[in-house]
């Protein structure tokens, strides 16, 4: 066993060993972070069975799992040019302190003044075959029945909900990316007197708040005991989608 | 001794080669080439998003046949679905996975994949290279997670290696392993059954053989299209009026598809038995006595079924003989497919 590690070690030595420097990119652009701050109303979002918060139809709730994609990210520059991310897909977990924030690289030069992205992935790609990096399938996030990707994710567990037993856990998974049930959400986020400069000697962080409570809000107010699970493109599902579209809020923007 | 060996052979072989571009191993008779039969519409599965290469194929072959791809290290893709078998299996109607547990549905035959635009019975799978997910992942058949075999893979002795021939790292990833997939499954094109010789007039039917033809072509080819032998859609073949199983419906949700399967390609059907998306029948003749006298009503069957002619003994004779010429068997004895293990 140690003989074959140590082998499998020189192998890859000598692999990388290989490998060719990145090429050095001369197009004047840098940087912007994007951080979620995952909350529930005011409060910061806790993931435990044991703090709780308090919805729109006043029922009682903790969360476990909290997580979406947000893609096809677009910043707007004050002079009105679009700047347009790549393979722009990222997964934010609120339970992975690892998957809050992400760069935006390759972004020129100058002050941008909006952004805005789709919660979720868009339609092509759940149907592209196998995808890599924060799309995939080992994420847990592609859905094998009906195949795509489940755009956002919400479980815990309220006593309100009483189709699940002893654990009332309530478990949310927004899929639908075509037809009458598409859940695909665009969201628009003007900076309004903010502005991330992006600079040689700045890359800005841009700071935006995300609400569990939306979910059970506007325009549909959505209760556990109603709605124990979601699982299919249905209308349940496309109303929660409805509702968080607008949980995403600027906090702050760190120049 | 030997195996520590042949590592070292393996890894003097890899230092030696690991900066060149070419590193086939296996001699391959020829380079693999997806080839789109005469008269055939182009595939459905993209191969420009996944370059056929012939170290893609070994790998994707390799990997099809590794048990390595389960939980307990024992089953293969290649137990389900088996080449003598037109890669599907007889001896379980419910195809059995890791620890002898049964499944809910019977394992279809493997061929033309690449045409196919929704897998499944309920079609529930729309692109070839996620297929293997639902396999790999479902707990009745391998029950493994994708995080766990891309480990063991990596942590293999020679993977890390044909993933470098393949695509040119030895960092594995679960896309690769399904391109890699992709590659082996894509390639499994069956054309070369009596019925396509005699299409192109390389060889004749017997009277009894035309006659089954004609039957197919009134009765089965609406649903049963030519050349694949499916119209890729889905129907309620008239098994039941309650359903157990929804079928499409369980991943439309809608009513109107309660009951309705994918109608399956009858390629090699003579060597796929048992039969349906349960393996209720076990013969040729089982199926077609329910098309003639078993049909089952129900508000989606398909209205084509509506009123059947009941067929003569003579009838479902000569169109066994028929499905009998769809059996191929250079695809089940291809070398190329085979167990390399
Ligand atoms: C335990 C048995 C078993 C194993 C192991 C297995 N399969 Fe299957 N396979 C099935 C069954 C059963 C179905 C049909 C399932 C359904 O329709 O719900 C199926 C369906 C398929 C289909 C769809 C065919 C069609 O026409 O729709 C493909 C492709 C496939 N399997 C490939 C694979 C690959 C690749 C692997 C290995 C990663 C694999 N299978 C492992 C039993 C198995
Ligand atoms: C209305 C469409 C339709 C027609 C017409 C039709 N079939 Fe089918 N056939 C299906 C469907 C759908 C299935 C799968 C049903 C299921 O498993 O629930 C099927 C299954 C089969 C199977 C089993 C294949 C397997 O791998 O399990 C055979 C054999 C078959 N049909 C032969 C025939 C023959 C022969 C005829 C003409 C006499 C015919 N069918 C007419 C739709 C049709």
């Amino acid at each position: 066993m140690k003989k074959q590690f140590f082998l499998f070690f020189l192998i890859a030595v000598f692999i990388s060993s290989c490998k060719k420097d990145a090429p050095v990119n001369l197009n004047p652009a840098g940087s912007v972070i994007f951080k979620f701050i995952n909350m529930a109303g005011d409060s910061n979002l806790i993931l435990n069975n044991i703090k709780t918060y308090i919805n729109a139809h006043n029922d009682t709730f903790s969360v476990h799992t909290f997580k979406y994609y947000i893609s096809n990210i677009k910043l707007t520059r004050n002079d009105g040019t679009i700047f347009s991310e790549k393979e722009s897909y990222h997964l934010i977990d609120a339970g992975n302190s690892k998957r809050t924030q992400f760069t935006l690289a390759n972004v020129p030069y100058g002050n941008y003044t909006a952004v805005s992205f789709i919660i979720g992935v868009d339609s092509v790609r759940n149907f592209s075959g196998a995808q890599t990096g924060d799309l995939d399938p080992a994420l847990g996030m592609f859905w094998m029945w009906d195949t795509g990707y489940i755009f956002a994710e919400l479980a815990g567990s309220s006593p309100q909900d009483t189709a699940h037993g002893l654990n009332h856990f309530f478990s949310y998974a927004i899929i639908g990316y075509s037809g009458q049930y598409n859940a695909l959400k665009t969201v628009r986020l003007p900076f309004y007197s903010d502005t991330a400069k992006v600079s040689p000697l700045i890359t800005p962080q841009v700071n935006l708040k995300a609400d569990v409570l939306e979910w059970f809000k506007t325009p549909t107010i959505i209760s556990f005991a109603a709605v124990p699970f979601t699982d299919l493109p249905n209308q349940t599902t496309l109303n929660f989608a409805n509702n968080y579209a607008d949980m995403f809020t600027l906090q702050s923007i760190r120049n | 001794m030997k195996k520590t060996r042949t590592l070292f052979f393996v890894a003097v072989s890899v230092l030696l080669f690991s900066c060149k571009k070419d590193t086939t191993i296996t001699k391959f008779p020829e380079e693999i080439q997806f080839v789109i039969p005469p008269g055939w519409a182009s595939a459905h599965y993209d191969f420009s998003t996944n370059k056929l290469t012939t170290n893609g194929f070994i790998l994707g072959r390799k990997l099809f046949y590794e048990t390595k791809l389960s939980q307990n290290n024992a089953i293969s893709c290649g137990s389900c679905h088996q080449q003598q078998f037109a890669f599907s299996n007889q001896y379980h109607a419910l195809s059995a996975g890791v620890n002898g547990v049964l499944g809910t549905r019977n394992a279809p035959a493997l061929s033309n994949l690449a045409w196919q635009t929704n897998f499944m019975w309920d079609g529930g799978i729309t692109n070839l290279e996620v297929m293997p997910l639902a396999p790999l992942t479902n707990h009745f058949e391998m029950n493994e997670t994708i995080n766990n075999v891309v480990n063991k893979l990596q942590n293999d002795a020679t993977y890390p290696y044909l993933f470098n021939n393949a695509f040119g790292t030895t960092t594995i990833s679960s896309q690769l392993l399904l391109k890699a997939l992709a590659q082996f499954m894509g390639m499994l094109v069956s054309s070369g059954s009596k019925y396509d010789k005699y299409e192109k007039g390389e060889t004749s039917f017997s009277t009894n053989e035309m006659n089954g033809l004609n039957l197919f072509t009134q009765k089965c080819a609406t649903c049963h299209t030519t050349p694949l032998f499916t119209n890729l859609q889905f129907m309620n073949f008239g098994l039941d009026s309650l359903f157990n199983d929804p079928g499409r419906a369980g991943i439309t949700g809608a009513a109107s598809d309660s009951g309705t399967f994918k109608v399956p390609s009858l390629r090699n059907v003579a060597l796929s038995s048992p039969y349906m998306h349960d393996g209720r029948f076990a013969t040729l003749a089982d199926v077609l006595e329910h098309y003639s006298t078993g049909i089952v009503h129900s508000s989606t069957l398909s209205p084509l079924l509506n009123t059947i002619a009941p067929l003569t003994s003579m009838e479902k004779q000569d169109l066994i003989l028929f499905l009998n010429t769809l059996t191929d068997s250079t695809f089940i004895t291809d070398a190329r497919f085979k167990n390399p293990n």
